[in-house]
C-alpha cells in the first residue's frame, strides 16, 4: 500500500519545526509502523537527504523507547500498543498518517519526534526505590507477600516509563508514570517503610520538573501502553495525604 | 606465539575458592574508596548494578549508555526468568546441581570455578532484587513461585509475569537512580563509547560521543568495566535490540584486549519466523512458553494442511520423540537444531517453510484457558500484534533465531581482562555459559557479576594501583580522541551510493548463510571471502548524510557496522579453528551418528583467547585450557 505521510521536522530545540510531507510506497501490511519508517529513511538517506530522527531500539514493545504520536494519539490508533508493535495492517492503502513527537513542557524537543525525557529519570531519582544495601538483606521468602499485593505491584510496575501519559494529558501530568512507582513500591511490605517521605519527594520533583497535575482527563490511561491503570493515581493521592498527615 | 592464558582461579575444593578468594584479596578503606574513579560502560544488568553498588561503596562512579535513559538497555526484554538454587519446591536442587547443569548445558567448554561461584551467589541475587521490590510471583500463601526451564529438571526459574527482565532491570536502575540522588553515580545518557584508552598496557579511559551535540570527549578513571552486551546483531536480524552492537568491546579487542570464543552464539528456538525482505528485527516467545507448549511439525513432507486438519498421528513431536526425558525443554542449541532439520527437510510451516508449531491444545485442554492466560498472557498478545494470529485457537508458528553472544572478552575469575584494570561484566564477557546457555541464567549471570563479583575484584586491582594516575591531557588520550575525530570524519566524506544499512543486511545474510546454525569448513572459508569484499565497498560506497555535529543516528549506524564488519571475520575465523561441534557451535562435519553435536576433548577443551594484529593480519590465537575436576566431561545427553 502507498501512505501519504506528514512528519514533524525540526532541525534542532530552537530551530523551527513543521510537518514535512513524505510519501511511503510499496508498505506491506506485515511492516511495523517503525518498518515503514525505516524505509521511508532509506529513501532519504540514498536521495543525500537527513533521514527522520525518531528514538527507538528494542522493537518489542518493551523498553520505552519509541515515542510517537500518530493522529493526533500517543503510539497510536491500536490500543495498548507501543510504536514498535503497531503493524501496518492497521492502516489503509492512501491514508494519510501525521506523526508528531511527543509534546510537553517538561520533555524538550531534540530533533524531528527524539524528545529529552530525563524528567522521568529524576522522578525516580527522588524515591522511587528502597533504600536497600547490596548485600545484608533477608531471604526471599523471609518476607510473606500475599498475591494480591504482588499482583497489584506488579500491575504497576509493568510501566515502560515512555511518557505517553504526559504527552496525552492536557496537563502534561507525570501523575500516572510517578503514581505507578509509588504503588508498586507502597504496596509491598518492603517500600512500606520509606512510603512517605517517597511520595513527597517524588510528586514534588514532579512539579518542579515542569509536569502539571492531575485533573482527572483519564487521557493518560488511554494512551498507556502497558494498560496502567488511573486507579494508581487516586491511590497516590490517599499515600500522599496520609503522608501529608502524619 | 600461542600464550598460555592464566584463568587465576583459586586453588582448593571448589566449594571453597570463592570464600578463600575474597579473604585473599585486598580490600580499599571507606576514605581511600572516594579517591578512585570507576567508568562503567552500559546500564544493563550487568552495568546497572556494578555501578549501583560501586557507588554504594563510596567509589565515584561514572556510567554510560547509549540510550535516552539507563532504564532501556536491552536486558529489559528477557522475558522468562532467573535461575537460582534456592530448591524452595524441594524438588531436589543445589548450589552443585545448578553448577553442574550449567557446565554441562554449556557443554562443557565453561571455567568450572567461574560457575560454581555463580551458582552460588544465585540465591542471594533473589534475595537482593525481593528487597528492592522486585514483584516475583507468588502462590497464595504468599511464597515465591518456580517455574521449569530449559536443560534442567528442577523447578528453579523465579520470574514476574513474563517481564522478569524488566523487572529486574528497573530494580537494578531503581538502585543506580538512588546512588545518582546519593551523587555517587553520575550517569551520562546518549553517549557512546567509541574507544578505549590504555596507558602503560591498563585501561585507564574511554573517549565517547555524545550522541546529540556530537562532541568528541574523554573520561579518564583508575578502571573501566565494560558492560556492553553481546554482539549477535553482527547476524542482522536477531532477538537483539537496534542499537546492540559490538562497537565497545571491539574497539577494546583492537587496543589489545582478548576476544574470546566469538564463535560460541545462540540461537534461540522460539522466535516469530521472518515475515518478509523489510523485517528489521526477530521477536522472542519466551522458552517458558515450552513448559505447556509442544513443539510439532507435519509428519509428511510438504504438508500444507492448516494444523487443525492434521491428526495426531500425522503430526511429528519431533522433541519428545527424540529426547523423551527433557521433552519439549531439551536445551535451546538442541531445539534449535531440531527445528532446523525438520524444516530442511520439508516438514516447516508457514510462509516459506520456515516454522514449526508450538501448540498449546493440550495445556488449554487440561488447565483451562484462564490458567494459559494468566501465565503467558503477554506473550499470546505480543504474537497476536506482529502475527495477526490468535495462539489460544491455533498454534503459533516458531522458528530458530540469533539471540545470546556466549563468547565476549576474556576475562579471568576476576573478570579482569588481560588489559590490566578492564573489566568485563555479563554478556559481554565469555566466561560462565561455555558454548551454550540456559535459559534464566543470563540475567543471573549479569546480576552476579555486577553486585556480587565485581564489588570484591575490582578493590583488589583499586588497592594496588595509585588513584588519579593519569588524567585526559595524556598522549595516549589525545591520539585516542582525534583517531575518533578522523574516523568520524572518514565515515561522511565517502558520500557512496549505498545505506549502511544494505550492508548490514548483506552482511547478515552471509553470516547466517554461512557461519549460523550449521556451519562447514567450506562455508566458514567462503565467509571469509565474502566479508572482506563487503568490508570493502562499504569504505568506499556507503553513504551517510548528516554531520558529525549534531544527533545523526546514520552516523552512529554506520560506525557500529564499519565493526560489525570487522569483528564478522573474527567470528567465522574462530569457528574455522575450532575442528569440534560443541554447544551454540556446529561444524557439520562434526557430529554423532544420531546428528548430536560431536566435541574433541583431545584437542578442543579450551578458550581460544583472539589477539588484534592489525586488519592486514590474522589474529592470533591463545588459550585457556579447560580443567574439569568435578565433573565428568560426559557426552552431553538430553535423552
Amino acid at each position: 500500500m502507498n501512505l501519504n505521510l506528514y512528519v514533524w521536522r525540526q532541525k534542532g530545540p530552537n530551530a523551527p519545526g513543521k510537518l514535512e510531507q513524505l510519501q511511503a510506497k510499496n508498505i506491506s501490511p506485515d511492516m511495523s509502523f517503525l518498518e515503514m519508517l525505516d524505509e521511508v529513511n532509506e529513501e532519504l538517506v540514498r536521495e543525500g537527504k537527513e533521514p527522520i530522527a525518531f528514538d527507538h531500539d528494542c522493537r518489542e514493545g518493551i523498553c520505552g523507547t519509541c515515542s510517537q504520536v500518530i493522529n493526533g494519539v500517543p503510539h497510536g490508533p491500536q490500543e495498548r500498543t507501543t510504536v514498535c508493535q503497531l503493524h501496518m495492517r492497521k492502516f489503509k492503502d492512501g491514508d494519510s498518517i501525521y506523526i508528531e513527537p511527543w509534546r510537553a513542557k517538561a520533555f524538550p524537543l531534540i530533533k524531528d519526534l527524539i524528545v529529552d525525557r530525563s524528567a522521568l529519570d529524576r522522578i525516580i531519582q527522588a524515591g522511587g526505590y528502597t533504600s536497600c544495601h547490596t548485600g545484608g538483606v533477608p531471604d526471599a521468602n523471609a518476607i510473606l507477600i500475599p498475591k494480591p499485593d504482588a499482583d497489584v505491584a506488579m500491575d504497576a510496575a509493568e510501566c515502560i516509563g515512555c511518557g505517553a501519559c504526559v504527552a496525552a494529558c492536557p496537563n502534561g501530568s507525570a501523575m500516572l508514570f510517578t503514581s505507578a512507582k509509588v504503588m508498586q513500591l507502597a504496596s509491598l511490605p518492603q517500600g512500606r517503610a520509606e512510603a512517605a517521605k517517597r511520595v513527597c519527594l517524588m510528586t514534588e520533583t514532579m512539579l518542579k520538573e515542569g509536569f502539571g497535575n492531575c485533573s482527572n482527563h483519564y487521557e493518560c490511561q488511554a494512551a498507556c501502553p502497558k494498560g496502567i491503570k488511573v486507579s494508581f493515581i487516586a491511590k497516590l493521592n490517599r499515600e500522599f495525604i496520609k503522608a501529608q498527615a502524619s | 606465539m600461542t600464550v598460555i592464558l592464566d584463568g587465576k582461579c583459586p586453588s582448593g575444593p571448589l566449594a571453597q575458592k570463592w570464600d578463600k578468594h575474597r579473604q585473599d584479596m585486598k580490600l580499599v578503606n571507606p576514605a581511600n574508596k572516594r579517591k578512585y574513579r570507576i567508568i562503567v560502560v552500559g546500564t544493563g544488568l550487568a552495568g546497572a548494578s556494578a555501578a549501583a553498588t560501586l557507588g554504594e561503596l563510596g567509589y565515584n562512579v561514572d556510567a554510560f549508555c547509549y540510550q535516552d535513559s539507563a532504564r532501556r538497555a536491552h536486558s529489559i526484554a528477557a522475558q522468562g526468568g532467573i535461575n537460582a538454587a534456592k530448591n524452595y519446591p524441594n524438588d531436589g536442587d543445589s548450589i552443585f546441581r545448578l553448577f553442574y547443569d550449567t557446565v554441562k548445558g554449556g557443554d562443557f567448554r565453561a571455567r568450572e570455578a567461574n560457575v560454581y561461584r555463580l551458582a552460588q551467589v544465585s540465591n542471594n541475587i533473589i534475595d537482593q532484587c525481593v528487597a528492592q521490590g522486585v514483584p516475583f510471583a507468588r502462590d497464595y500463601a504468599g511464597y515465591l513461585d518456580n517455574r521449569s526451564f530449559g536443560g534442567a529438571q528442577v523447578s528453579r526459574t523465579f520470574y514476574a509475569r513474563g517481564q522478569t527482565g524488566q523487572q529486574l532491570l528497573l530494580g537494578a536502575y531503581s538502585a543506580l537512580s538512588r546512588q545518582v540522588k546519593a551523587g555517587t553515580v553520575n550517569v551520562h545518557t546518549r553517549t557512546e563509547m567509541l574507544d578505549l584508552v590504555v596507558v602503560d598496557g591498563e585501561a585507564k579511559g574511554i573517549t565517547v560521543r555524545d550522541m546529540v551535540t556530537g562532541q568528541i570527549s574523554s573520561y579518564a578513571a583508575d578502571a573501566v568495566c565494560l558492560c556492553t552486551g553481546g554482539y549477535v546483531n553482527v547476524y542482522y536480524l536477531s532477538t537483539n535490540a537496534q542499537g546492540c552492537n559490538v562497537t565497545a568491546n571491539y574497539r577494546a579487542f583492537k587496543k589489545g584486549a582478548f576476544f574470546a570464543n566469538p564463535c560460541y552464539t545462540q540461537i534461540h528456538p522460539t522466535c516469530i519466523p521472518v515475515s518478509g525482505e523489510h523485517q528489521s528485527k526477530l521477536t522472542l516467545m519466551s522458552e517458558s512458553l515450552r513448559n505447556d507448549g509442544r513443539v510439532w511439525v507435519p509428519l509428511k513432507k510438504g504438508d500444507k494442511r492448516p494444523p487443525h486438519e492434521i491428526p495426531e498421528n500425522e503430526r511429528d513431536y519431533y522433541l519428545e520423540r527424540k529426547y523423551p526425558s527433557f521433552g519439549n525443554l531439551a536445551p535451546r542449541d538442541i531445539s534449535s537444531r531440531a527445528a532446523k532439520e525438520a524444516c530442511d527437510d520439508g516438514r516447516g510451516v508457514g510462509p516459506g517453510g520456515f516454522g514449526v508449531y508450538l501448540d498449546f491444545a493440550d495445556a488449554i485442554k487440561r488447565l483451562g484457558e484462564d490458567t494459559i492466560r494468566e501465565r503467558y498472557g503477554n506473550l499470546f498478545e505480543m504474537y497476536e500484534r506482529i502475527t495477526d494470529e490468535n495462539a489460544y485457537k491455533q498454534p503459533m508458528r516458531i522458528y530458530p533465531a540469533l539471540h545470546y553472544a556466549m563468547g565476549g572478552l576474556w576475562v579471568d575469575y576476576n573478570l579482569e581482562s588481560n588489559l590490566k584494570g578492564l573489566f568485563v561484566l555479563g554478556e559481554a564477557n565469555f566466561s560462565d555459559h561455555g558454548a551454550n546457555r540456559l535459559g534464566a541464567s543470563a540475567l543471573m549471570q549479569g546480576l552476579a557479576d555486577g553486585y556480587f563479583v565485581i564489588p570484591y575484584t575490582i578493590a583488589n586491582y583499586l588497592a594496588q594501583t595509585k588513584p588519579g594516575k593519569v588524567t585526559i591531557d595524556h598522549p595516549e588520550f589525545v591520539k585516542s580522541r582525534q583517531e575518533i575525530v578522523d574516523l568520524t570524519k572518514r565515515l561522511l566524506a565517502i558520500n557512496g551510493k549505498r545505506t549502511a544499512k544494505e550492508f548490514h543486511r548483506e552482511l547478515g545474510k552471509v553470516m547466517w548463510e554461512h557461519v549460523g546454525m550449521a556451519r562447514t569448513e567450506q562455508s566458514l572459508k567462503k565467509a571469509l571471502e565474502l566479508i572482506p569484499a563487503i568490508r570493502e565497498e562499504f569504505w568506499q560506497n556507503v553513504k551517510v548524510p548528516g554531520s558529525g555535529a549534531d544527533l545523526n543516528q546514520e552516523l552512529e549506524r554506520a560506525g557500529r557496522i564499519a565493526d560489525f564488519l570487522e569483528f564478522g571475520e573474527l567470528l567465522a575465523r574462530d569457528a574455522l579453528h575450532r575442528n569440534e561441534s560443541c554447544g551454540g557451535h556446529f561444524r557439520v562435519e562434526y557430529q554423532m551418528p544420531d546428528g548430536e553435536a560431536k566435541r574433541d576433548d583431545e584437542n578442543y577443551c579450551y578458550v581460544a583467547a583472539w589477539a588484534f594484529r592489525g586488519l592486514d593480519k590474522e589474529p592470533e590465537l591463545h588459550k585457556e585450557p579447560l580443567a574439569f575436576e568435578n565433573v565428568h566431561l560426559g557426552i552431553r545427553s538430553y535423552k
